[in-house]
């Protein structure tokens, strides 16, 4: 009898059924166990690859001419082809990611701090609101390709600048969402529990706001990614991004671009490489979204 | 000499139409030890109350606009962000409604529990853990040790409020708020609550404010009920005397819409009417269109708050009248 009584003690029987681990692992495994974002992790990771190791998969420098070997169609001597100076397009494509890829990394960092930042003191201090989110919509009024332009046209061409030119038009979305994701968790009961419990301001979103908002800003930051990306390379497709003979996927498709006829290679295969990673990084996102999102998950 | 004196405490909202009060000319005592009640319907202004004393107030669009609150000789109105903070955890603790929200879903409830001593104290990591435990215990949750590293989606909801009072009390309030604690459980698990809050009061020796719609949790738990009916305080007194003698229609009133166990069954009563509209309510007594004793006089002025017995006062201006049930 008293082994009955104690089986139904709602306590013992909750401890029993709830594993002891943290929520973070769970997530991980889900996120693993989802279908797209293993399709995006091993895409991307194929391009993350080639690029950490460019030096030692490419056969020959991406600026090194070869007058006699112009034009030459992808085969086992040249993977991918060569271009109308006879540069080897593996070893540019490949240059190009890496490129590429330090770009996107960078914007996403930028964008990751000072998305967190005005986001957060925007939806949290609703004195800054006002005027950080009329800054905001000022920005982003203008169609993000122009104002990259204008940007990147002002400050030169430069890699940095290019990384600046980018942050400047996707800081004030990433924090319009951090911003409304910090509004939605200010109102939670915690929060309220916090105050009530003597806790600061710079206590409350540290440990209570932002840590719960996260998740929104996460799935924004990978197709953040895709978008920097394909962003640069329009601009030095256009001619805005780093100088030739640099190979960026933009630069070798607007030289490809007058060849497509004859040599079709020169501009698919940095395309291709291009569609790949944002692709890779879309479907990332969209694992993200399925798993961290709430609004989301209850509908599955 | 009384913990907490509310004195003409006013709050106004700013709505579509100008402001409108949800607190109005409300005044109230709460000695050091005692349990005292707050009734009323949804909208009567008894968590806005709360709110006003723990300095939680959304503002805007929310703003004292007269009164004072004054816990241990010192008026909360006046003091700034940083002294309200002092007083929020070891002065005023604050219970609320909903325990599957109350707790931050991303750390452990021994996190929580050590970041609410680390805010006020300076105490050792080891001495944090200890006053967790401590705590955990105290509100009656077995293998307290062990339950500090589990996450709050680990736990039952009679759980969670446990820890939510492990949290409000762990830096030794002398007044706690409790805003409809047990609305959101079980019955089996309100009875236990309030079994423990009203343990927890004897040890703690605090005085507790419980806010609740429920006649039966304050006729459990209280020493002293107040009753609220739009904003406004229509009649106090202590528990025996209340439903012994309830010398308010509102207060009639929700005594006859609680169910009763007796062999008669008959139809259950209610209140016709709804609560007036905040924007434009009644001149007079605010009860006054909805009441079955009213006269001419009700809506002519706002009837004063007028002792009719020791420690009972009644907002009616017919008091006398009203039958003996």
């Amino acid at each position: 009898m008293a082994e009955a009584v104690a089986t139904l003690d709602p306590q013992a029987s909750v401890a029993a059924a709830a594993p002891r681990r943290s929520p973070r692992w769970a997530t991980l495994r889900r996120l693993l166990r989802h279908r797209s974002f293993q399709t995006g992790l091993v895409l991307f990771a194929i391009i993350l690859v080639a690029a950490l190791f460019a030096p030692m998969i490419t056969p020959s420098d991406p600026t090194k001419l070869a007058m006699r070997a112009r034009f030459k169609p992808p085969s086992w001597d040249f993977l991918f082809g060569t271009d109308n100076l006879g540069r080897s397009q593996l070893s540019r494509v490949v240059y190009g990611a890496q490129l590429s890829l330090m770009i996107g990394t960078a914007v996403v960092v930028i964008n990751a701090v000072f998305g967190t930042l005005i986001g957060s003191l925007s939806g949290y201090f609703r004195r800054l609101d006002n005027m950080l989110m009329r800054i905001n919509d000022a920005i982003m009024a203008f169609p993000a390709i122009l104002l990259a332009i204008g940007v990147a046209a002002v400050l030169g061409r430069s890699m940095p600048n290019m990384i600046l030119a980018l942050s400047i038009v996707y800081i004030p979305r990433t924090a319009r969402i951090v911003r409304s994701s910090v509004i939605v968790i200010r109102q939670m009961e915690y929060v309220q529990a916090a105050v009530a419990a003597g806790a600061g301001h710079w206590r409350i979103l540290r440990r209570h706001i932002l840590p719960n908002s996260m998740a929104p800003l996460l799935v924004q930051l990978s197709f953040l990614f895709a978008y920097a990306v394909l962003t640069e390379a329009t601009l030095s497709f256009l001619g805005l991004g780093a100088e030739p003979p640099t190979p960026t996927w933009g630069n070798i498709m607007a030289e490809g671009r007058q060849y497509m006829r004859e040599a079709p290679w020169i501009i698919a295969i940095p395309g291709a490489a291009l569609a790949i990673t944002v692709m890779a990084l879309n479907l990332l996102g969209d694992g993200l979204r399925d798993i961290l999102d709430p609004r989301l998950r209850i509908q599955q | 000499m009384s913990l907490l004196s509310v004195r003409n405490l006013q709050v106004l909202f700013a709505g579509e139409h100008g402001e409108f009060a949800a607190v109005d000319d409300v005044s109230f005592d709460l000695a050091p030890g005692e349990v005292l009640g707050i009734v009323g319907e949804s909208g009567s202004g008894k968590s806005v109350t709360a709110l006003s004393i723990m300095g939680l107030l959304p503002r805007p669009p929310a703003r004292v606009a007269r009164g004072s609150i004054v816990f241990e000789g010192e008026d909360l109105l006046r003091y700034g962000e940083r002294d309200l903070r002092r007083i929020r955890g070891p002065g005023i603790g604050m219970i609320f409604q909903e325990p599957m929200t109350s707790l931050n879903p991303v750390f452990t409830i021994g996190d929580q529990l050590m970041e609410t001593v680390r805010v006020h104290e300076r105490a050792g990591q080891k001495r944090q853990r200890d006053r967790a435990v401590e705590m955990l215990d105290k509100v009656g949750i077995a293998g307290a040790e062990r339950r500090l590293d589990d996450y709050p989606h680990q736990l039952s909801g009679g759980m969670r409020q446990r820890v939510m009072i492990a949290m409000a009390l762990i830096c030794n309030p002398r007044l706690l708020i409790a805003d409809e604690p047990t609305t959101a459980l079980d019955v089996t698990i309100q009875q236990q609550i309030l079994e423990l809050l009203l343990d927890l009061r004897e040890e703690f020796r605090m005085a507790i404010m419980i806010i609740t719609h429920n006649m039966g949790v304050v006729a459990e738990t209280a020493d002293r009920v107040i009753v609220m009916y739009a904003g406004r305080l229509v009649e106090q007194a202590p528990v025996d005397g209340l439903f012994a003698r309830p010398a308010h229609p509102y207060t009639r009133g929700l005594l006859d819409s609680i169910p009763k166990l007796s062999d008669e069954r008959e139809r259950l009563k209610t209140i016709p009417g709804t609560l007036p509209n905040p924007a434009s309510v009644p001149p007079g007594c605010r009860f006054e269109p909805r009441c079955a004793w009213r006269v001419g006089a009700c809506a002519a002025a706002v009837p004063p708050l007028a002792a009719i017995a020791a420690g009972h006062d009644s907002a009616c201006i017919r008091h006398r009248e009203l039958p003996v049930q």
